[in-house]
């Protein structure tokens, strides 16, 4: 169970909060093509390891943030913003 | 070509007189040849069924199948061995159905008892807003000539005396029931695929982990592994939870997210349940296995993973509602809990088909569901391999349709998640 | 009743108090301090269980939960409860327990004869058979011989709690290193939490006659635990196994809080609770199993683990048997020969299957005058119902003998218990001391002491858990502490353990494993000729280890073999995974306390009570407890909807809209960021007035309806369906912080901070309008889809004139507290006018009979605004919205989807079911779904069944008869659009 540290309310449960996927996807804009709108909508890196995604403490301040986490040990490498640029991140893999 | 028939009650009877010293080997472990005509990746029940498919119908036996452990290790072993064809879209009851009737030929096909169940399989609506849904769904089960019979509560309640259909927080205001629904014995089905297989020559290699593609003019032409490189045209791809990893070697995108769902199994008691309960508004799902254990499954992580361990709240939840609807089975005690990394698409639908890659296929996507699929999933594999063209059942399953928007969101059209 | 044997003085039981109790129907005594176990081997029961697939007599082999044997059908009725370990079950009065999995009983059982057949059974035999005709034939028989106890078939009279922790260090385990552990850290005034699973502290000192600072061991135990008791930072949890190590050093462990009380227990005390523990360092001090030794016929009741002799003699003060033959390849079973000896206990003859025999120990052994008989083995076992005789021979070569004993005292050497430190991800290593896996690489913040971490001997396991503790209390920065003085006398020199894995030289058939699952060294050799030669194939092909003690006392052994069938290194075949739990968990603890009403908040209105009282029939809708009807005396819900429903039409009727979805949207942007929300425009909508709008998700499918309604220039009241308001909120803050970072926006969700009561007909105005302060009802001052605040009967009212029933309406919302009142108010004000309440179900009818779009049961998760005729709206809009993108992909677009229309069927006296299709047929005659009926009610206005659906292109059908099809009927019915009463609306203008 994943102990996440939520900016404004410190450390909690995992089932406190909502994962929202892939952070830092670019919506395009109307006058895109079919491609590029179904790679918004539906492409995913999925990776196996160094994730970048966000996080909302859906029963908690409601507020969204961003998380880099390892996939396969769970380990959370940082927590930022939703406007923050990515932070440099120790070794990824656990 | 028929698979031998080296099981059966009378060989038991011998070799119980030779000490079972004379049974041959379920399969062979060869050394990898330098080059194949196809190579399936992933030794899991579809990628099994894939190369015993491409062997049995096609003809195609220069074939090897790569597994980066032990075979029928992955999700064909962690799952809840639920079998049926209760879909709502038409292409999914068609693509489930052919499964499901695969499956009921199986154990004589492949000569090795699958013990599957029809035990039966019951949706329960819990709801007013669940009635209305539910026979929508079993109306459009039966539209396909689909068997399927709606229940009121006091026939759930005969059907399941376990269940405690009026006592629960949301009781039961029907359900409906595919009797040709019910469970199989996972490992059996991949040992089974394997054991035929490897009878019509394809060669079986566990431990080979694939570490890259050769590629060029955008056609597949070897597959790296850690056991020496392999040549091939033709590459099947069946690796269920790691497909992202796969296609990210080969250069292709694949619209998934790997998560892990969680599933737990009982001490064996003497029978008590001998249906399958699936509740999608108080959520989960529950069967007794054959050997006594209840087979419970719920939820996945709510996040991407690759752990395929197990954790508390999902389990937490799980038992929750199995409890809500079998308040008798409380004493009843967890002794084994795990995950298994699945592979979900936007829709909840598999992906099956020809991918950006010349002579590169794949079969993946198949969320929490995919035992119930492995038959079809190795057929309509197999057959696109062979004649390089989907097979059309597994037309609206292409990777196209994230683009066309033309999804098969059976989720979405049921209100309900597989 | 029958009586004990005289029991050994000097153990832990309490012969003051004698327990009576009962087994397979008969009385026995024990006394308090006894387990199960212990009280019927005292009594000389030794059969306590059979074999899962044979039905071999099988009597107890552990003493801990490791037990495989033991198995007991505990209590009766609703209390009763399968597969309980007689070992772990401690005695209480009037105790009943069964065996179970044997018939008439585990004494004498029918299926005994199955031991007959048994070259039949090998592993996975039934894989090779039963497929004629087919398993269906075979499966229900197979199914009643499987399984173990039995379920209850009655709902549990007890309850479970959970309980949440945080703590700086957990402890696992109370033995010598766990207890030296908490002492160490004690006094560093950081949380600690000591969990011990035995019903006393002391571990394994419970067991062994051993010394710490020159005194009893127990002594000392008494010592430690009256100090922690005197440090507020440590808590020390009893009878409690932790069960899992999950992610982020989370623990779990079930409490067994008063199942020592059995069904007496009282009702306050929870049976069992279940913690959820987040720890910021654990110390797992949990011990060692020792494992048997395989030889043929080793499950004859009366094999029993050389450690369990000695716990049932040292700790209970049994003995248990009257001789005993101890065999062993390594030290520590010589000191059952030593404890029994000087107990007076005749020892036959201790058996090392070691040439170079016992180091110290074994003198101490010779010099009790016991015989020695190094280098042999033990090549089988006589006695049906129990352990007569056993036969040795050297290893060697040379004459074998004969030597009577009851009892066979066995040990294979001992694994750490490494379930725990497997879980939490730490790697494991094979160590060729112990010829067993040992912690090596730890990934979470745990580290394991004394046995656990493969140490031996009392003196360091103490040592261990003190440094184990000092180095957990320095990573969470405590200043090191000084060492714990604490000494044990210097532990005996041994020899080194020789591994004796199983007996090559004999017939596997017959030397066991897994108990539980009947699982032989055959088996395993079986597999590996067919191929089965992954560690993880074996387990599931002979299915060994599978069962309820997951592989305690077999898995190492059956792994060992495999490597021997194999010709590998046990290294090199490696473990199966350990998975939670370390050791099984009752479900209801799992639970907790959330089942029944706590399984789901039931969402009330404020006008809750009044409902009941007008008869409402309740039922949950989206999570709220609202009206269905009103039943009348006489009345069902079918003639109550329909009366409600006419009423509505009529004249004056009441409805509770509470749950209305309410979020204010508030901002200098808030126009803008709601233009990019709803697909209607939104910026041209003036203050005090309404628009009806919908939302989309990013694939173009509407989530939500509802009316919108500008309050002022930069505040606006979102409406959403009822239920919906928490999704929508949700969403909206989701575009907002991670999307639209840059505007200027907040949503509050004010959905329960008021009460909605809708006053609907043509005499909601007259009605209303002495009631009302501080606003104009003039039909042109207040006209429909106009919003305007004030008070009514002095409370501050905000109303909204929308409409779901067709009839002019006025949605009046008043703070929560006061939505009682203003029913009250309105209902007493239109008793004259013979006001009525309607439910949930006449407004559905009410607002089919409109052909208004019910999101959710007219819409399925496919449905676009283009299928609901949207389409010249959104192409009179601009600018982008939530969704719009994807309403220009091929599949938006295409031809043939499915489109919201009418369905009327052909006899107007029939109903067409909900969820029944409209049936297309292709070429060739196949039929599919062409979408289906979503909607279906009787229209008292038209007299008639109507309904709506969502068909293949539906609205240019309109006239076409088509096939509908569910329920079991095929009936015909007409596609035409979807309003069918009052198409000008001239009553909503009313």
């Amino acid at each position: 169970m994943l102990q996440i540290d939520c900016p404004w309310c410190g450390r909690r449960d995992e089932d406190e909060f909502t994962c929202g996927g892939q952070s830092h996807i670019e919506r395009p804009a109307l006058g895109c093509s079919d491609e590029q709108w179904g790679d918004y909508l539906f492409a995913r890196i999925n990776p196996k390891g160094l994730s970048l995604e966000r996080w909302r403490h859906t029963y908690g301040c409601r507020q969204w943030f961003n998380m880099a986490r390892d996939t396969v040990s769970h380990r959370i490498l940082a927590i930022y913003g939703m406007t923050d640029p990515v932070p440099v991140l120790p070794e990824a893999r656990a | 070509m028929p698979v031998p028939r080296t099981h059966s009650a009378l060989q038991l009877l011998r070799q119980a007189i030779g000490g079972h010293r004379g049974w041959p080997q379920f399969w062979r472990s060869p050394e990898p040849k330098p080059a194949y005509d196809v190579v399936i990746i992933g030794g899991g029940g579809h990628g099994l069924a894939t190369a015993y498919y491409l062997a049995s119908k096609h003809g195609i036996r220069n074939v090897a199948l790569l597994e980066k452990g032990w075979i029928g290790g992955g999700n064909t072993g962690r799952n809840t061995t639920i079998v049926r064809s209760n879909y709502f879209y038409p292409q999914s009851t068609d693509l489930y159905d052919h499964s499901l009737r695969l499956y009921e030929g199986l154990s004589h096909e492949l000569n090795i008892n699958l013990m599957l169940s029809q035990m039966g399989i019951l949706t329960l609506a819990n709801s007013r807003h669940d009635v209305e849904m539910l026979q929508r769904w079993s109306n459009a089960i039966q539209v396909q000539g689909i068997a399927c019979e709606w229940l009121e509560p006091e026939q759930v309640q005969a059907e399941v005396p376990a269940l405690d259909v009026f006592g629960m927080r949301y009781p039961v205001k029907g359900a409906f029931m595919q009797r040709r629904g019910g469970t199989a014995r996972h490992d059996a089905v991949a040992w089974g695929y394997a054991r035929g297989a490897s009878q019509l020559g394809v060669d079986i290699i566990q431990n080979c982990e694939v570490s890259g593609f050769e590629i060029s003019d955008n056609r597949v032409r070897a597959v790296h592994t850690n056991r020496g490189t392999i040549r091939t045209d033709k590459v099947g791809i069946a690796v269920a939870g790691h497909s992202t990893v796969l296609a990210t070697l080969a250069g292709f995108k694949l619209p998934l997210s790997s998560m892990t769902l969680q599933a737990y199994v009982s001490e064996p008691v003497k029978p008590a349940l001998d249906r399958v309960i699936n509740s999608p508004m108080v959520h989960a799902y529950i069967s007794q296995s054959d050997r006594g254990e209840m087979v419970m499954g719920a939820g996945a992580d709510a996040y991407f993973s690759y752990g395929q361990r197990g954790n508390l709240p999902p389990l937490e939840d799980g038992v929750r509602s199995i409890l809500e609807m079998f308040p008798r089975f409380s004493r009843l005690k967890m002794m084994r809990q795990w995950g298994g990394v699945v592979d979900i698409s936007p829709d909840t639908s598999p992906i099956i088909g020809k991918t950006p890659v010349t002579g590169m296929y794949i079969n993946c996507g198949w969320g929490t569901g995919g035992f119930k699929a492995i038959p079809a999933g190795g057929d309509l594999l197999a057959a696109t391999i062979a004649h390089d063209k989907p097979h059309p059942l597994a037309e609206p399953f292409c990777l196209d349709r994230f683009r066309t928007g033309r999804l098969v969101d059976e989720g979405a059209a049921a209100g309900v998640s597989h | 009743m029958s009586l004990p044997k005289q029991r050994i003085p000097g153990a832990r039981i309490d012969t003051a108090k004698p327990v009576s109790f009962f087994f397979d129907g008969k009385p026995y005594q024990g006394y308090a301090g006894d387990t199960l176990a212990s009280a019927l081997l005292a009594n000389g029961v030794r059969i306590l269980g059979r074999g899962f697939k044979l039905h071999r007599p099988r009597g107890l082999l552990a003493a801990g939960k490791e037990e495989p044997n033991a198995l007991v059908q505990l209590e009766e009725g609703a209390f009763t409860e399968p597969n309980v370990r007689a070992t772990l079950q401690p005695l209480y009065a009037g105790l009943h327990a069964r065996g179970q999995n044997a018939w008439p009983s585990v004494g004498f059982d029918v299926l005994g004869i199955l031991g007959f057949f048994k070259p039949l059974f090998p592993a996975s035999f039934y894989y090779k058979t039963f497929m004629w005709p087919s398993w269906h034939w075979y499966e229900w028989a197979v199914r009643r011989l499987a399984g173990l106890g039995k379920a209850p078939r009655e709902r549990d009279p007890q309850h479970y709690q959970r309980q949440n922790v945080h703590c700086d260090l957990l402890i696992v385990g109370a033995g010598p290193a766990g207890l030296a552990a908490a002492l160490q850290a004690a006094p560093s005034g950081r949380r600690i939490l000591l969990i011990d699973e035995q019903e006393e502290a002391g571990g394994s000192l419970l067991a062994e006659r051993e010394t710490i600072d020159g005194k009893p061991a127990m002594d000392w135990v008494k010592a430690t635990l009256a100090t922690l008791a005197g440090h507020a930072n440590v808590q020390v949890l009893a009878r409690s196994t932790v069960t899992g190590y999950y992610d982020h050093n989370v623990l779990a462990a079930v409490e067994r809080v008063s199942n020592h009380l059995g069904p007496d227990a009282p009702a306050h005390l929870p049976r069992e609770r279940w913690w959820r523990i987040r720890a910021g360092q654990v110390i797992l001090a949990s011990g060692a199993m020792e494992r048997p030794l395989v030889f043929p016929d080793n499950d004859r009741p009366g094999v029993m683990l050389a450690s369990a002799v000695r716990h049932y003699l040292n700790r209970y003060g049994v003995a248990a048997g009257a001789r005993t033959v101890v065999f062993t390849c390594n030290d520590s079973a010589y000191r059952t020969a030593i404890d029994l000896a000087q107990r007076g206990i005749a020892v036959a003859a201790v058996v090392d299957t070691r040439a170079g025999g016992a180091g110290e120990l074994g003198e101490r052994v010779r010099g009790l005058g016991i015989a020695v008989h190094t280098g042999y083995r033990v090549l089988g076992t006589r006695g049906r119902r129990g352990l007569r005789a056993v036969r040795i021979a050297p290893h060697a070569g040379g004459a074998a003998m004969n030597i009577a004993c009851d009892v066979l005292a066995v040990s294979g050497g001992w694994s750490p218990v490494v379930h725990l430190f497997s879980q939490s991800g730490g790697s494991l290593r094979f160590d060729d001391g112990l010829q067993a896996f040992v912690p090596e690489r730890a990934v979470q913040a745990v580290a394991a002491a004394g046995a656990a971490a493969g140490v031996t001997g009392l003196a360091a396991a103490l040592a261990g858990g003190a440094e184990a503790a000092r180095t957990a209390l320095e990573a969470i920065g405590v200043a090191v502490l000084p060492a714990l003085a604490v000494t044990a006398a210097p532990a005996p020199a041994e020899r080194p353990l020789e591994p004796f894995w199983f007996t090559p030289d004999a017939a596997p058939e017959y030397q066991w494993l897994d108990f539980q699952y009947d699982v032989t060294v055959a088996d395993i050799a079986l597999a590996a000729r067919e191929n089965f030669v992954s560690v993880e194939h074996v387990k599931r092909y002979t299915t060994n280890g599978m069962s309820v003690d997951q592989g305690k006392t077999s898995n190492i052994n059956a792994l060992a073999v495999l490597a021997s069938s194999t010709g590998r290194a046990i290294p090199e075949v490696g473990t199966t995974r350990f998975r939670p739990p370390y050791h099984p968990v009752t479900l209801g603890a799992i639970a907790g306390r959330g089942l029944g009403e706590r399984y789901a908040p039931r969402l009330e209105t404020p006008i809750h009570e009044r409902h009941l009282e007008l008869g409402a029939q309740m039922d949950d809708y989206g999570g709220w407890q609202r009206p269905a009807c009103y039943l009348q005396p006489g009345e069902d819900e079918h003639r109550a909807v329909l009366r409600e429903t006419r009423e509505v039409r009529r004249g004056l009727a009441l409805f509770d809209g509470s749950p209305l979805g309410k979020i204010e949207v508030r901002g200098p942007d808030a126009a803008e960021f709601l233009e990019r929300v709803y697909i209607n425009s939104v910026r041209n909508l003036a203050p005090g007035r309404a628009r009806y709008g919908l939302m989309l998700n990013e694939l173009g499918i509407v989530i939500d309806d509802g009316v919108l309604v500008r309050l002022a220039e930069d505040h606006f009241l979102v409406h959403t369906t009822s239920g919906g308001s928490g999704r929508i909120f949700l969403m909206l803050e989701e575009w907002l912080q991670c999307e639209w970072t840059t505007l200027r926006v907040r949503c509050t969700n004010v959905t329960t901070q008021w009460a909605t009561v809708t006053l609907s007909g043509r005499g909601a105005r007259d009605l209303l309008a002495p009631l009302v302060q501080g606003i104009d009802l003039g039909r042109e001052a207040f006209p429909h889809m106009h919003f305007r605040t004030g008070s009514i009967a002095g409370v501050p009212a905000r109303i909204l004139r929308a409409s779901f029933t067709g009839e002019a309406s006025y949605e009046i919302s008043v703070p929560a507290n006061r939505g009682l009142d203003l029913w009250d108010t309105l209902h007493q004000a239109g008793s004259h006018e013979g006001i009525v309440a309607f439910g949930l179900e006449a407004l559905l009818m009410l607002r089919a009979e409109k052909g208004y779009l019910h999101v959710g049961a007219d819409t399925d998760g496919t449905t676009n605004p283009l299928d609901l005729g949207w389409g010249p709206v959104i192409a009179k809009k601009q600018s982008d919205f939530i969704g719009r993108r994807s309403l220009t992909t091929p599949n938006a677009t295409r031809e043939g989807r499915l489109c919201f229309c009418g369905i009327e069927p052909l006899d107007p006296s029939t109903a067409l079911p909900i969820g029944a299709h409209v049936l297309d047929t292709l070429p060739g005659g196949t039929r599919r779904s062409g979408g289906y009926v979503t909607s279906s009610c009787f229209s008292p206005a038209l007299g008639r069944w109507i309904g709506l659906g969502i068909v293949r292109d539906g609205p240019a059908r309109a006239g076409e008869i088509v096939t509908v099809a569910g329920n079991g009927i095929e009936m015909q019915a007409r596609l035409r659009g979807t309003v069918y009463v009052d198409p000008e609306g001239e009553r909503l203008h009313a």
